[in-house]
């Protein structure tokens, strides 16, 4: 046999090679398949709700307030509650999450201790909502006197929120490579400069979207603000940016959505609907947010 | 003869990973200047003795270390300001690790961490760690691009050019030349030979030859035991006391 039918016959299909590329094929499309079905009924959902509310949405359906029993005018003081409820719990809950993280994984030593910790994370990562609000009910409202109010009902959802952050924060720092680590450690860096400089840096996508998800999460919880501080009717200024204080009780979008769904008779079909789109685009805003942030520290990660 | 005082000396040298023993009581000690080979087979705790000289055996929480190391008679074990104190080691390790910051900042971390802002004193810092390192003629038209965007090789000389980048005392080096290729390890061989002007070089390395054509003293280490250290043409010309050296050194073991 001569050096090229040698050749030829290596390139020619045999039964194995066309099974590969057979089974190649397959593989391709059913991976794409499911990634069709994940984001068809999204956005089914999205063109569904949007189209439904349309009737409804307006700029002055978020400014006005609820009217003839909530069936007609607007939506205002629930959609500031929930901004109010959301961006009190961030602030309580991110750095703290964030930090303890940062603790558990680039500080803290191996230990019983550190193991109990993680172990009491990971298991209050999955308590049910409402545990949560029969624990702020006893521990905010009550025992620590703040009455059902805007603060007693975002400390709910801090402590809800926490555990998650804490363990998606301690996920992301832990994908830096430790090489990194150990790079800055040979050259007398100190622990916090090489978090400063390197971890979170190289991890902050990561920590923001953990973050988010679980500000998202906020968002739509009922069960642990119900008990709290919302309320199902609060009269407040239509369009007033400062309308509650921290000690005054709230509307809230998920809890609106809820009541006039089920609670009043006779609401027009596209209210709750348009109600929904309002906390959906409260979600996508914070999830805008955290892209922003992304973008803007990626551009300032040199020194 | 007055005893001229050691660099480095360690004493009675043993540690533990949990249970098990990778180094049981070596002694030895380094000269100022010197260049100092450490050769054996892996496993036989070659890193982990460096480690424990630059104290970053810290981050092992179960690693145990008895005996003694002093640096200048300084026991390291007891230093006050470890950052201080590892800046005083340059540590570069077998496997490349660009950090991910362009190239010029991977050199100017170190430097900046510890309070150096000017820029002109930075940019020549850079210049010269990256010259020492054989590589400021590849990078210099783009210092900055990210330093883990460069080849293996490349990475490797930029951990070399870090480590130079605190101005060490003493330099080790675990066996840096893995990545890099012949013509490359040559010249920063050459490197080394001007750099024990101003530094002791401890240099970890499994080419025989290496060693041979750098160190003036050789440790052979095997399994956690110190087997022989001598003079280096005595260790490599088949004349060494252990017959286990002189085994290792023709290839014929390990
Ligand atoms: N972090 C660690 N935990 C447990 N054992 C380790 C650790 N690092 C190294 N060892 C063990 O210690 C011994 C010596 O390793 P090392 O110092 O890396 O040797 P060398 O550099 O000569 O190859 C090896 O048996 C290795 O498996
Ligand atoms: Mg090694």
């Amino acid at each position: 046999m001569s050096a090229e039918t040698v050749n030829a016959a290596r390139f020619t299909e045999t039964a194995f090679v066309r099974r590969k590329q057979r089974n190649e094929v397959v593989a391709k499309a059913v991976f794409l398949l499911m990634t069709l079905a994940m984001v068809l009924p999204l956005l089914l959902i999205v063109g569904f709700l949007v189209y439904k509310a349309w009737p409804a949405l307006s700029v002055g359906f978020f400014l006005d307030l609820p009217r003839n029993g909530m069936r007609e005018g607007g939506i205002w003081p629930a959609f500031l509650g929930t901004i109010y409820l959301v961006v009190i719990s961030l602030v309580l809950a991110a750095p703290i999450g964030v930090m303890a993280a940062i603790y558990l994984n680039e500080y803290a030593k191996e230990s019983w201790f550190t193991r109990i910790i993680h172990l009491a994370v990971i298991n209050l990562a999955g308590v049910p909502s409402i545990v949560h609000a029969l624990f702020g009910l006893g521990a905010f409202v009550l025992f620590a006197g703040l009455g059902r109010s805007v603060l007693a009902a975002s400390l709910t959802l801090a402590v809800m929120t926490l555990p998650v952050i804490i363990a998606s924060t301690k996920e992301a720092l832990s994908a830096v490579p430790v090489s990194f680590r150990e790079a800055c450690w040979n050259m007398g860096v100190s622990r916090w400069q090489t978090i400063w400089r390197i971890v979170l840096p190289n991890s902050i996508s990561g920590v923001l979207t953990g973050v988010i998800l679980q500000v998202s999460r906020a968002a739509g919880e009922t069960a642990p603000i119900m008990f709290t501080g919302v309320v199902f009717y609060r009269a407040v200024e239509k369009g007033d940016l400062f309308a509650y204080g921290l000690l005054d009780q709230c509307m809230a979008l998920a809890m609106h959505l809820y009541t006039i769904s089920t609670q009043v008779p006779g609401v027009p079909e596209a209210v709750p609907f348009a109600t929904a789109v309002a906390l959906l685009s409260v979600v996508l805003l914070l999830n805008a947010i955290s892209i922003g942030m992304r973008i803007y520290l990626r551009t300032c990660k040199k020194w | 003869m007055v005893a001229q005082p050691s660099k480095l000396n360690v004493d009675s040298l043993t540690v533990w990973y949990g249970d098990k023993q990778v180094l049981n009581g070596i002694s030895f000690d380094i000269k100022p200047n010197e260049i100092f080979s450490v050769i054996g087979p892996a496993q036989s705790g070659k890193t982990t003795l460096l480690r424990v000289i630059n104290r970053t055996i810290d981050f092992t929480p179960n690693a145990r270390v008895r005996g003694l190391v002093e640096v200048d008679g300084e026991d390291v074990a007891h230093v006050k300001d470890i950052y201080g104190f590892r800046r005083r080691i340059g540590m570069v390790a077998p496997l490349p690790v660009g950090l991910p910051l362009s190239i010029y900042d991977n050199v100017a971390f170190a430097p900046r961490s510890f309070g150096l802002s000017k820029r002109e004193e930075l940019d020549e810092l850079v210049e010269r760690c990256l010259t020492q390192a054989a590589l400021w003629d590849e990078v210099k038209d783009r210092l900055n691009t990210l330093g883990t965007k460069l080849s293996g090789g490349q990475q490797q000389r930029l951990t070399i050019a870090r480590a130079l980048s605190h101005q060490p005392e003493i330099l080790c080096l675990d066996e840096f030349s893995i990545a890099i290729d012949p013509v490359t390890t040559m010249k920063i061989e050459d490197v080394l030979k001007e750099l024990r002007q101003d530094m002791t070089i401890i240099l970890v390395t499994n080419l025989i030859q290496q060693a041979r054509r750098l160190a003036d003293r050789t440790m052979f280490l095997l399994n956690g035991d110190l087997i022989e250290v001598d003079d280096t043409e005595k260790m490599f010309s088949g004349v060494a006391r252990n017959p286990k050296t002189n085994a290792f050194v023709a290839g014929t073991f390990g």
